[in-house]
């Protein structure tokens, strides 16, 4: 960050307002749109004031239906916009899946890079708020297996800023999943002028020796009341947020595992083929050897996120990581 | 009737009107007085349940609620043809046409409190689960009437979906489907202004939904969703024209959500006052008030007392399931596939291992 940048606090919600906002003020080629998206300013109000700031050509509310939305922003991109469109809760993007899967994140392979589709898919994941369903899922590591599409998910308000620009900015399709439950948790001072993160970076939240924790989105501040937990019984844990699911930070982990020679992954999503797993893969190919622990992964069942009165079963507590955490030390 | 009242002229099939007057005698349905009284009681009793839900969600004593106020004759019409072996494939906003359906009152406070077993409407016969995947549900529908023909069953299937829906590629797909299949299903649009903001205008440039119908070559109508004898009439047309082979009907019930479209949600961010004065003036269940009075069927003085005993009841059935037990840890993973994998039966144990030492914590 430079020194003398006029600040603002900002939620994570408003940090994605005021991406988008940036983006429509100095590209012309940027529009959003989605269901209520437009006049209402979304259910979350993630675009709250940009109609009335750019205009009803710009920011605007489109009929009912996830795949002509996902499908017209790539007929847009192609013909040399740059759309970013909203799904109103990750479990409401699967209309979409033909489109997102299919075409947007193929085209240029199809094309042999004639067309690009740059567009942002963005949305609100994660349970804790208490939801019907369909409201409460995380499929990142669905996405992440779609070869073709790049997979962000933020967790703060600095990162939402950065992060989002740079997805809007990217030539590719990017998915970008929003930590719901800490829409407005988190407060934090965000430069009011335009900055970028590249994606792809991992971020060491805190250093550590004894074990590393990779954790992203609403699991990071979970993450953060486990690594408190564990230095008050005097274990030393490296925090890592990965911040981009795809691609992955391959270097930021293994470097860590080779340091602290255990990893812990948490996320909200299954378990069975989940990001989890594939950090795993990543470990055993590349820090075979400095492992003195199977990794351990805290992670959500392998079912559907409960209704609420259940989901206090589900949700990934920060005990629930330290759990994790004495299972790796412990081994 | 469906040649009658053409869609593609915008005509709006109505046997009263806003002042309980019945203008169209021609078309009034038969329904014995102590039917209709039955159904103006039934009709009180959700509103007065509706009015309830969403005093309950603000006391935080549920976690959100779907307010049907303005749109209870969709389902006041459907009670009146609905047979046990009929089906009823909803989406979300049908509390009066679950209830009719055999769906318990509890049964749907315990689905927005927050547990599964509130979906299950365990004694109402040939239901489907609340749908919340805007018009994913009405496939489902021709599919079901599909077996129907299938296994030469007298049944007709009601399914329905809101004006928001209608955008849905699954709306179009089930429209084609039940036609080509010549599937009894009457597909029912709640054509209640409103996608959460978005309004009508925004989803379609068509003159009215029910012409879309048109394309797919099944009978179609456009019919006051808020006059309880239209509906009742429309449907049993609709039925009479599934179960005699003709295929699949849509109707479109013109309505309006007085209410906000979820309990967390604000209206006044997109219509105004005005607008939502004009629409009140069509109030399904003033409308059926005033021509039950005009015919002596109804005495308004004893309105009052018989809506503390409704009160009553429904107060009744929310305290029977905020007692409802609390939800298992099993609940989480017994339903998901027919039998445990060894997978999930792992994940449990571990879960569990886990709860021990968290006990220990303390
Ligand atoms: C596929 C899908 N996308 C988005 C949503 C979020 N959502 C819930 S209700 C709703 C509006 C539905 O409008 P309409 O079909 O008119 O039914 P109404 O709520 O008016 O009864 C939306 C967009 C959803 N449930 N499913
Ligand atoms: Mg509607």
């Amino acid at each position: 960050m430079e020194g003398g940048a006029e600040m603002k606090v900002m939620t994570i919600v408003q940090a994605v307002t005021d991406a988008i906002d940036i983006k429509l003020a100095e590209d012309s080629s940027v529009v959003a749109f989605g269901e209520d998206v437009g006049v209402e300013g979304g259910v979350f109000r993630a675009t709250e004031g940009l109609q009335k700031k750019h205009g009803e050509h710009r920011v605007f509310d489109s009929p009912l239906a996830e795949s002509a939305i996902v499908g017209t922003a790539v007929g847009m991109a192609m013909n040399g916009l740059r759309p970013v469109v909203e799904m109103q809760f990750c479990g409401f993007v699967y209309p979409a899946m033909n489109q997102i899967i299919s075409h947007a994140a193929r085209l240029h392979n199809r094309s042999r890079g004639r067309y690009k589709t740059p567009m942002v898919i963005r949305f609100p994941y994660g349970g804790g708020i208490n939801a019907l369903e369909h409201h409460s899922e995380s499929m990142e590591a669905m996405y992440g297996h779609i070869p073709g599409l790049k997979v962000v998910i933020p967790s703060t308000p600095y990162d939402t800023k950065g992060l989002l620009i740079s997805a809007i900015e990217s030539d590719d399709t990017v998915i970008f999943m929003e930590p719901k439950r800490i829409y407005r948790a988190i407060k934090q001072e965000v430069p009011e002028e335009k900055y970028s993160i590249p994606l792809g970076k991992a971020k060491i939240l805190s250093e550590g020796t004894d074990v590393t924790l990779v954790a992203y989105g609403a699991m990071i501040r979970e993450a953060q009341k486990a690594v408190a937990m564990a230095k008050k019984d005097g274990i030393s844990v490296e925090l890592i947020d990965l911040r981009t699911i795809y691609p992955l930070d391959k270097q930021t982990v293994v470097e860590s595992v080779k340091k602290t020679g255990r990893m812990v992954v948490v996320h909200e999503g299954p378990n069975t083929f989940g990001v989890g797993a594939e950090l795993t893969a990543i470990v055993n190919e590349n820090a075979f050897l400095n492992q003195e622990a199977p990794v351990v992964r805290v992670t959500g069942f392998d079912t559907i996120v409960p209704l609420p009165r259940g989901e206090h079963h589900y949700i990934i507590s920060p005990e629930k990581i330290y759990y994790g955490i004495q299972k790796s030390v412990k081994f | 009737m469906f040649k009658e009242y053409s869609p593609l002229d915008d005509k709006l099939f109505q046997v009263m009107d806003n002042d309980g007057k019945i203008v169209n005698p021609a078309w009034m349905p038969e329904i014995n007085d102590e039917r209709l009284l039955k159904a103006f009681k039934d009709m009180l009793f959700a509103r007065q349940a509706d009015l309830m839900a969403v005093s309950y969600q603000r006391q935080g004593r549920m976690f959100t609620y779907p307010p049907n106020f303005g749109q209870e004759a969709i389902s006041g019409g459907l009670a009146q043809v609905m047979r046990e072996q009929d089906w009823l494939v909803p989406a979300f906003r049908e509390l009066g046409a679950w209830l009719a359906k055999g769906a318990t009152l509890k049964e749907v406070f315990l689905y927005f409190m927050g547990y599964e077993d509130g979906t299950v409407f365990e004694k109402a016969k040939n239901i489907t689960p609340i749908s919340v995947p805007i018009g994913s549900q009405l496939i489902h529908a021709a599919g079901i009437g599909y077996a129907i023909n299938y296994k030469k069953e007298d049944s007709v299937v009601y399914a329905i979906v809101g004006d928001g829906g209608t955008s849905t590629g699954d709306f179009h797909e089930a429209l084609n489907f039940a036609a080509v299949w010549n599937a009894p299903v009457v597909f029912i649009v709640q054509n209640n202004q409103f996608a959460i903001s978005v309004p009508f205008k925004k989803q379609t440039r068509s003159i009215n939904i029910a012409v879309k119908g048109v394309a797919y070559g099944m009978a179609c109508i456009k019919v006051d969703g808020n006059d309880l004898f239209a509906m009742t009439r429309a449907l049993k047309e609709a039925e009479a024209h599934a179960r005699e082979g003709k295929g699949p009907v849509l109707i479109e019930a013109l309505t309006y959500r007085r209410g906000a479209h979820t309990t967390s949600d604000d209206p006044t961010k997109y219509r105004t006052k005005e607008e939502e004065e004009q629409w009140s003036c069509t109030d399904p269940i003033d409308r059926l008030r005033k021509y039950l009075v005009s015919k002596n069927l109804w005495d308004t003085a004893g309105e009052e007392s018989l809506l503390a005993e409704y009160k009553k009841e429904v107060d009744r059935q929310f305290e029977a399931a905020e007692n409802y037990p609390p939800y298992p840890l099993e609940d989480v993973f017994k339903y998901l596939y027919v039998e445990m994998t060894d997978d999930l039966k792992e994940q449990k144990v571990e879960h569990e291992k886990f709860l021990k030492w968290k006990e220990g914590l303390k």
